[in-house]
């Protein structure tokens, strides 16, 4: 039996509505049509009354979210695609982000956003909107790439007393799968080496770290040996095994399947060479996707973000620097 | 009893005004960082609001609601204590003037993004009713302004869909900071979009009048709590002053001042309360001086207190200390 990194989310919610009496879930077409992508599917029938169906007001379904985790409720917002969460950005940004800040009220809530591109899916279907949400203090962001952390991580999410920003990847949704669920969980906070090697580090999450994999094995046929670094999390951001990392290989790129400007990569960067400057023997790198919105046509789409062929040339552009 | 109420009402009108003028004072005399919004002439409105909700309540109050506020049951002091910012407040020094509130006891602290705090309200309300605690209401204020935002669009709806017991108070200033209505709105009357949601609507034709205010949005708040569904009342009135104490408000028309909308709430409501025997006018005296005096021993409490300090201040924005990104760019 395998598991697909769509039913870990599924399944990750169905343990914490059984296990948690204070969790709900709330947003568009989740409830008994089970959502969009069936992130939710039978949650609703199994759980009556706390898988709910919300009208198309982002702003709203985060806001009274945030209503609810004050008094105590451990809500789960579905964003149909992390497109829309653009609509309730004052609610995170400006009402969760702040309120414990503020008032010393904690806001234990998650906002799943599935994000990223899948072939055909087009500019308002496809955004990356992990950094945006990181540069706020307040807030948490989780960016798992595998089946586990799907799992894992959304659990931790929602025991975490602080809002969760947990950006699910859809073309992972039903590509990745593993052989079980997880029994033991790597805590938040804290990257994970995905693989080895000893001539560079790539730096990536979410769903480029498959990209990295892909590569790292395409270039240790030429007895390239790439270590990938998984950061799991980008905010908090593990700048110490990044760092670790970078002392073992000398060399950095840091992979991000959003826009260049700023961002996961830029923020990975400048934190190596404001702190690991020494132990660079070249200057770091970035490949990020195109500076455009996010293509529709499959053909424009496998070009806009960074694949393995793309990060394969970059890694040995590093390794001749 | 509608006696006591009404004197009551008034005297949190009282206090407000009374400790809203000095706090406008102490902005002049730069005792106060960033600004001062008062609620002048809206005491009526606000008050009314407040003492239509029962211990276990809750109220998410707007820029002009220090009257609601101080019914509610924050203590001037704290009031004060925020607009002073001293460590010891509910905010202290993090957020200061109307930012103010105590989420955990009902009472929330507003945001400056207008319509924001009504689907807050809402989720509390939805939390009351998933906890099985029903009976609470919600009651939200917001100006004229405040409904032509999305937010507020989104909140009402919800609200509607979820059948919660919330009351929606539009106080229509006449002016969303130097904005006329004409610019901001198109309808006859506020009031009438209550029907595109599904909901209740109320009128209030002069929020200067304690008594309609009373009866009104008590009535509304009665609906709620009996079960009738979301409830939005729109008071009109003049906001008696600038947007904040920085602002001549020279752009008010003068007809408008002149108008029966635009006479002060709480003149008014003395004069009822004298004529109508309620009190007699030294009885108002007394009372304005012990207001004052209360308003002068909160400043002078606050200002004695401890403002906060940049060196032992908790730099930290979340609860889970473990999840914080320390990072300091290489700086010390």
């Amino acid at each position: 039996m395998s598991i697909t990194y769509l039913e870990a989310i599924r399944e990750a919610q169905a343990r914490a509505l059984s296990e948690d009496p204070r969790v709900y879930i709330y947003g568009q077409d989740v409830g008994a049509f089970g959502g969009a992508f069936k992130a939710t599917k039978n949650l609703a029938n199994e759980f009556p009354g706390r898988v709910l169906d919300s009208p198309i007001s982002e702003d709203a379904m985060v806001g009274s979210a945030i209503g609810a985790a004050i008094e105590g409720m451990r809500p789960i917002i579905e964003m149909q695609y992390a497109d829309f969460s653009t609509v309730g950005f004052n609610q995170i940004v400006n009402n969760a982000a702040t309120l414990f800040w503020r008032t010393e009220t904690k806001c234990p809530l998650v906002i799943r956003l599935p994000s990223g591109g899948t072939p055909g899916s087009g500019p308002f279907h496809s955004q990356s909107m992990e950094a945006l949400y990181a540069t706020y203090p307040g807030l948490i962001v989780m960016t798992p790439a595998t089946v586990e952390d799907a799992y894992s991580m959304l659990l931790e999410a929602v025991e975490i007393d602080d809002p969760v920003i947990f950006c699910e990847h859809k073309y992972l949704y039903y590509h990745l799968k593993a052989e079980a669920l997880p029994t033991e969980a790597m805590p938040t906070g804290k990257a994970r080496i995905a693989r080895a090697g000893r001539d560079a580090t790539v730096v990536t999450y979410s769903a480029m770290v498959h990209e990295a994999l892909a590569m790292a094995e395409e270039l240790a046929a030429e007895q390239i040996e790439v270590e990938v670094v998984d950061l799991r999390s980008i905010k908090p951001l593990d700048t110490d095994t990044v760092l670790a990392s970078v002392a073992r290989t000398g060399r950095m790129l840091a992979v991000g399947e959003a826009w260049p400007w700023g961002g996961v990569t830029a923020e990975v960067v400048a934190r190596v060479a404001c702190d690991g400057y020494n132990l660079l023997d070249a200057a770091p790198m970035r490949l990020n996707a195109k500076e455009t919105p996010v293509p529709y046509h499959p053909n424009l789409w496998g070009t806009h973000r960074p694949t393995a062929q793309t990060i394969a040339r970059a890694v040995k552009d590093l390794l001749r620097r | 009893m509608m006696r006591e109420r009404y004197l009551t009402a008034y005297r949190w009108m009282l206090l407000a005004r009374i400790s809203e003028e000095k706090y406008a004072n102490l902005l002049r005399a730069s005792k106060i960082a960033g600004g001062v919004f008062i609620g002048k002439g809206q005491e009526a409105i606000s008050v009314s609001t407040a003492m239509a909700l029962e211990k276990g309540d809750i109220f998410a109050p707007l820029i002009r609601d220090q009257a609601g506020r101080l019914a509610f049951g924050e203590s001037l002091l704290d009031a004060t204590r925020t607009y002073l910012g001293s460590r010891l407040g509910p905010m202290r020094g993090r957020d200061g003037n109307v930012h103010r509130g105590r989420p955990r006891e009902g009472y929330m602290a507003m945001i400056s993004h207008l319509g924001a705090m009504i689907s807050v309200v809402s989720g509390a309300l939805i939390a009351r009713r998933a906890k099985g605690e029903p009976g609470a209401i919600g009651a939200v204020s917001l100006g004229e302004g405040g409904t032509s935002t999305g937010a507020f669009h989104e909140a009402l709806n919800q609200a509607a869909v979820e059948k919660l017991p919330l009351v929606v108070v539009v106080t229509n200033n006449q002016y969303a900071y130097s904005t006329p209505t004409a610019r901001q709105f198109a309808c006859a009357n506020l009031a009438d979009k209550a029907v595109g949601y599904g909901i209740e609507g109320h009128t209030i034709e002069f929020g200067n009048d304690l008594s309609e205010c009373m009866d009104v949005i008590g009535g509304a708040a009665q609906r709620a709590r009996a079960g009738h569904g979301p409830q939005l009342v729109v008071a009109s009135i003049l906001r008696l002053g600038g947007h904040g104490e920085h602002d001549d408000a020279h752009y008010v028309l003068d007809t408008l001042k002149r108008s029966k909308t635009g006479t002060d709430c709480l003149k008014l409501t003395e004069q009822f309360i004298v004529h109508e025997g309620l009190a007699t006018a030294e009885e108002l005296e007394r009372w304005r001086a012990a207001a004052a005096l209360q308003v002068e021993e909160a400043v002078a409490t606050a200002q004695r207190e401890p403002a906060p300090d940049p060196a032992t201040e908790e730099w930290c924005a979340i609860s889970t200390k473990r999840l914080v990104d320390g990072y300091g760019g290489g700086c010390q």
